[in-house]
This record gives structure tokens, C-alpha cells and sequence, in this order.
């Protein structure tokens, strides 16, 4: 637990060795704020259904820097090592392949939620200065954000196995956002090419990431998705250790 | 404390090390020579669990490096070829992580970096970036993290490459030191440094072991053991006959400088027969300037075992 511990501290203090972490906090936050005043200025100008909450996480404003920030958080959790050679020095202390994996997985976590958590404070200010409640009911909050969360997971792992794959931080940064923007892009099919099987309907919107947060942003909190987000992060995850262990031993 | 048996290690089918036996005892200093390629750097990576072995066992300190994989690295301090470090780090604070990480309890982390800080003479680079230093203290960086946790074995891929003259005198001093508390195996190319350091050699080539002795004992059963140069008034031809018809002389070549004559004798193994040259040189009148014996080096036996026709 030890080594797991110094491990996920060097993680996230790597973070920010690195002007990468700054930039890319200054630019998200710049990009949800105006996220933000831009959707409040909208539903000022009608009557509208929808909350603030679901307008702030329903538009391409939101999906855009969201997908971004993905490879860009990733891209040199594991290339950096195999560039730089730090992986014989990492691999030969008594550290096992799993304590690695994790921790570099669990860094990048935090840093993840620590991107998320000042948008936050948007909604807590709008309180403060409106009187309004963001959102209707806390549920909305407690759906979003953990919707959030658990697509994190998934889309980190897969920023993960992809720099585990490459010694190139660029490579692996292509590979994540291809990947994950595909994904995203799966979940528009059905309303694109209009596919009125309901079997295919069914299992697009299992996977459709624009559909959940439609769901969860309501606050309705099923446990289809977060059954999905769980299990393909451990399988990402997974396969990061054999792809790990692959290159590793191939050195 | 390390324990080597038909150790195979293939690339793609190609042997880079084949079959090598070899024992460590505890609180050697061992040379592992050999010439660039020669599987030095591959043995040390199976050694330290890096790289896994196409076949045979390897354990350190009874600990098999494979199966318990994690109770042998505890035991090592590993040094790697070109030395990697996290460049965006500052001395102190690598070299405390590294030991938080190879399992130095808390309270002691302090002490001990302090210790090897000081033992390397890094500690006025306590605060500097990584990023920011020589290749000479990047290599004493490394080898600070590699004691660090105190192992009780040391393998250390060619620590003196790229440093200058006074920094190897310090780094030689330094393992010397390290030896009979402290096991060590250390590859390097340079000879001399072995002969200094070392209380045994082993030498490798194309993956298989040519020699494994002390290097007193390699230079005395080395065949080519010796050369002698004479310089001697007297016309080569003569000379050459009559130095050729002493025992231990294995052949002659001659060289002419004026009127004197420069002689290269080879020698038999452990033959010596300096003071019957000095008697024939008397005997016939010869004019002598120079007569100087040659020992073997150990790169000489190096050369012959390594030649890579032998």
C-alpha cells in the first residue's frame, strides 16, 4: 500500500512538474465558464423546461473541451516513461505491474476531478446571485456529476492504454481522442441514420454518452450506464497491465 | 547471493546470452567484462527482473528472480545503462521518493537520503532539477538511488561511462568501499578499473563465459603471458639468431634504428628468461640501451578472449 501511495503522489505531483497541468486548467476553466454564461444568457431570453444543470451539459461547448481534455491528460502517463527510460528504474524497485498501473490510472483520476470541481462553484454562484436553484432537485447534481465521474473513468482508461501502447506522446494522444470521439460519435447513429430496429435503437442508446447525461442530468440515475462505465474501465485497465507487461518485457 | 544456471535469454530467436552458469558469493566485488553486445547488459536486466529469461533460473539472495520477483528486487540496488531519472524532479526529493518506494520506513527516509547525498557528494545539489545537471552528477544521482534502501547487492551497468577522470577516481573509491559489507557486480569496459576494483572477473562474449577468475590469476594463465624489447648494438640478423635459440623465446622481429638494432621477443607462457638474455648480451659483446619487460595487461587477455574468431 505504501508503494501504491508514493506511486499515486509522484503521479499527481507530475502533473505539475509540468506547465501542461496549468494550461490545460486555465483554458477548461476559461471554456466551461463561458460555457456557462452563455447558456444562462440564453434561457434568460425564453421560457424554457430545462434546467441550468441539463442546458450546461447538453451542448458541443460542453462535449468538445470535455473529450479534449482526455488525451491531453493521458497522453504521457506512460510514453514519458518509455521515452525517458524510467521504466527500468520503476519496474526494477519492489513495485508490482498492478501498483503501476493503478496508480498512474488513479493520478490521473484526481487530476481529473480536480478539473471538474470548480465548475461546481458555477452552479453555487448562480444560487448565490439569483436565488434560484441551478437545478430543481439535488438528484440532478448527485446524476451529473457522477455521470461525469464514471465517463471519466472509462475515457481515462482508455487515454491510459493508449500511452501504454506508444513511446510517442502524440501517438498516443491521436489513438485516445480517435477512440473516444468514435465512441461519442456511436451514440449519435441512431438519430443520424435513423435506424428504427429496436434491438440496434436499444443497444445504441446503452452506449450513448449524450443519452445518459440527457437521463442523468434529470436526475435519473439508471444502473444500466454505470454497470457499462464500471466494467469497460476495468477491462481498459486490464488489458493497459498486459499491453504494460508486452512492452515491458519486449524492451 | 546471486546464483546464475543455464541462463537463456533469445530476441526473436537470436541468443543474446546462451546457457551461463555463474555464483556470486556475498561480499564480492565481481567484474563483468565483455565487449559492447556481449549479453552483459542483458544478464544484469534478468538479474534485476526486468527482462525475463527464455530459459534457466536466476535468483539473488535465494530469492528466484522470477517467481519472487518482488522479495529479490528488495534485496538489489540497480543502476541502469545511461542512468534514466525523472528530470522533472529536484535531487532530494527523487532520491525520497525512491526511497519511500523501495520500502524505507518513513522515519528513516531523511537519514538515509541524507546519508547517500552525503556518501555521493550531491549535497550541495540537494535542491537543483534533476534537468539541470551534468552527466557526472546524473550518474552519482543514480547511483545514490541505487543505495539508497541499503541493499545488500549492488549491479551497477557501466557506472563510470561519461564521467571525468577525477569523478571515476571518486566513483571507484566510492564501490571500493562498498565491498565486504556489500556484494557488487559491476560492468565496464574499462580494464584498469577492474584490476583497481574488482576481487573477480568474469569475462563474456557472444553471450557465453570465456573466463571467471581474479584477475591476478587470469593474467598468470593468459598464454601470450609476456613481451620483451631489447636494444642492442649488433646487426639484426645475429641477433635475432641468437635470441631466437633462447629458451622461452616464442619468435623475434626486428626492427633497424642506425647501428643499433630494436628487438620484439615474444615469450611462452610464465617463461622468463630475461637474466639469459642479459648473459648473452655480455657473452658476445653486445652494446645494450634498453631492456624492459612487458607484462600482459588484462587487456591483453581480454583481447584473446574476446578475439572473436577464439
Amino acid at each position: 500500500m505504501t508503494a501504491f501511495l508514493t506511486l499515486l503522489g509522484r503521479e499527481i505531483k507530475s502533473f505539475f512538474y509540468s506547465p501542461i497541468a496549468y494550461v490545460v486548467l486555465f483554458y477548461f476553466l476559461l471554456l466551461s465558464g463561458f460555457n456557462f454564461y452563455f447558456q444562462i444568457s440564453i434561457l434568460n431570453g425564453y421560457p424554457t423546461e430545462f434546467t441550468v444543470v441539463e442546458v450546461f451539459f447538453m451542448p458541443a461547448l460542453f462535449w468538445f473541451p470535455f473529450i479534449l481534455s482526455f488525451p491531453l491528460i493521458t497522453m504521457r502517463v506512460y510514453s514519458e516513461e518509455f521515452r525517458m527510460g524510467t521504466l527500468e528504474t520503476l519496474t526494477t524497485a519492489p513495485v508490482t505491474d498492478w501498483q503501476v498501473v493503478l496508480a498512474k490510472f488513479a493520478g490521473v483520476v484526481f487530476f481529473y476531478v480536480i478539473l471538474w470541481a470548480p465548475s461546481l462553484l458555477s452552479f453555487v454562484c448562480f444560487k448565490y446571485l439569483t436565488g434560484h436553484e441551478a437545478a430543481a432537485a439535488a438528484g440532478s447534481y448527485w446524476g451529473t456529476y457522477l455521470l461525469l465521474f464514471l465517463m471519466g473513468l472509462f475515457y481515462i482508461s482508455i487515454g491510459c492504454l493508449a500511452s501504454a501502447m506508444t513511446k510517442d506522446q502524440i501517438n498516443a494522444a491521436t489513438i485516445s481522442f480517435t477512440t473516444i470521439t468514435l465512441l461519442l460519435f456511436l451514440g449519435f447513429l441512431s438519430d443520424v441514420v435513423g435506424i428504427t430496429d429496436p434491438t440496434l435503437k436499444e443497444m445504441n442508446s446503452y452506449i450513448s454518452a449524450v443519452e445518459h447525461m440527457r437521463d442523468f442530468s434529470k436526475g435519473i440515475i439508471d444502473s444500466r450506464p454505470i454497470v457499462w462505465y464500471l466494467s469497460m474501465t476495468a477491462l481498459m485497465t486490464f488489458l493497459t497491465l498486459q499491453v504494460f507487461q508486452y512492452r515491458k518485457w519486449k524492451a | 547471493m546471486i546464483k546464475v544456471e543455464n541462463l537463456t535469454k533469445r530476441y526473436g530467436g537470436v541468443p543474446a546470452i546462451e546457457n551461463l552458469n555463474f555464483e556470486v558469493a556475498k561480499g564480492e566485488i565481481v567484474g563483468f567484462l565483455g565487449p559492447n553486445g556481449a549479453g552483459k547488459s542483458t544478464t544484469m536486466k534478468i538479474l534485476t527482473g526486468y527482462l525475463p529469461a527464455t530459459s534457466g533460473r536466476a535468483s539473488i539472495a535465494g530469492y528466484d528472480v522470477f517467481s519472487q520477483s518482488l522479495d529479490a528486487r528488495r534485496r538489489l540496488g540497480y543502476l541502469p545503462e545511461n542512468t534514466p531519472l525523472y528530470t522533472d524532479m529536484r535531487v532530494g526529493e527523487y532520491l525520497r521518493y525512491r526511497a519511500k518506494l523501495k520500502g524505507v520506513p518513513s522515519s528513516k527516509v531523511r537519514e538515509r537520503v541524507g546519508d547517500v547525498l552525503e556518501l555521493c557528494s550531491l549535497r550541495d545539489r540537494e535542491r537543483t532539477m534533476i534537468r539541470d545537471l551534468s552527466k557526472g552528477y546524473r550518474q552519482r544521482v543514480g547511483l545514490a538511488d541505487a543505495l539508497v534502501h541499503d541493499p545488500e547487492l549492488l549491479i551497477l551497468d557501466e557506472p563510470t561511462i561519461g564521467l571525468d577522470p577525477n569523478q571515476i577516481r571518486q566513483v571507484r573509491e566510492l564501490i571500493k568501499n562498498l565491498g565486504g559489507k556489500r556484494t557488487v557486480l559491476i560492468s565496464t569496459h574499462i580494464l584498469p578499473e577492474v584490476e583497481m576494483m574488482c576481487s573477480r572477473v568474469i569475462v563474456i562474449h557472444k553471450g557465453q563465459i570465456r573466463a571467471s577468475d581474479t584477475a591476478e590469476n587470469l593474467l598468470k594463465n593468459h598464454r601470450a603471458l609476456g613481451a620483451m624489447r631489447l636494444e642492442a648494438r649488433v646487426p639484426a640478423s645475429t641477433g635475432a639468431e641468437a635470441l631466437q635459440s633462447v629458451s622461452g623465446v616464442k619468435d623475434v622481429t626486428t626492427e633497424a634504428d642506425g647501428d643499433w638494432s630494436v628487438f620484439q621477443l615474444r615469450l611462452d607462457a610464465n617463461a622468463d628468461p630475461g637474466e639469459e638474455i642479459w648473459r648473452l648480451a655480455r657473452d658476445r659483446g653486445w652494446d645494450v640501451r634498453e631492456m624492459t619487460r612487458r607484462r600482459s595487461t588484462l587487456e591483453d587477455v581480454f583481447v584473446d578472449l574476446t578475439h572473436s574468431d577464439s
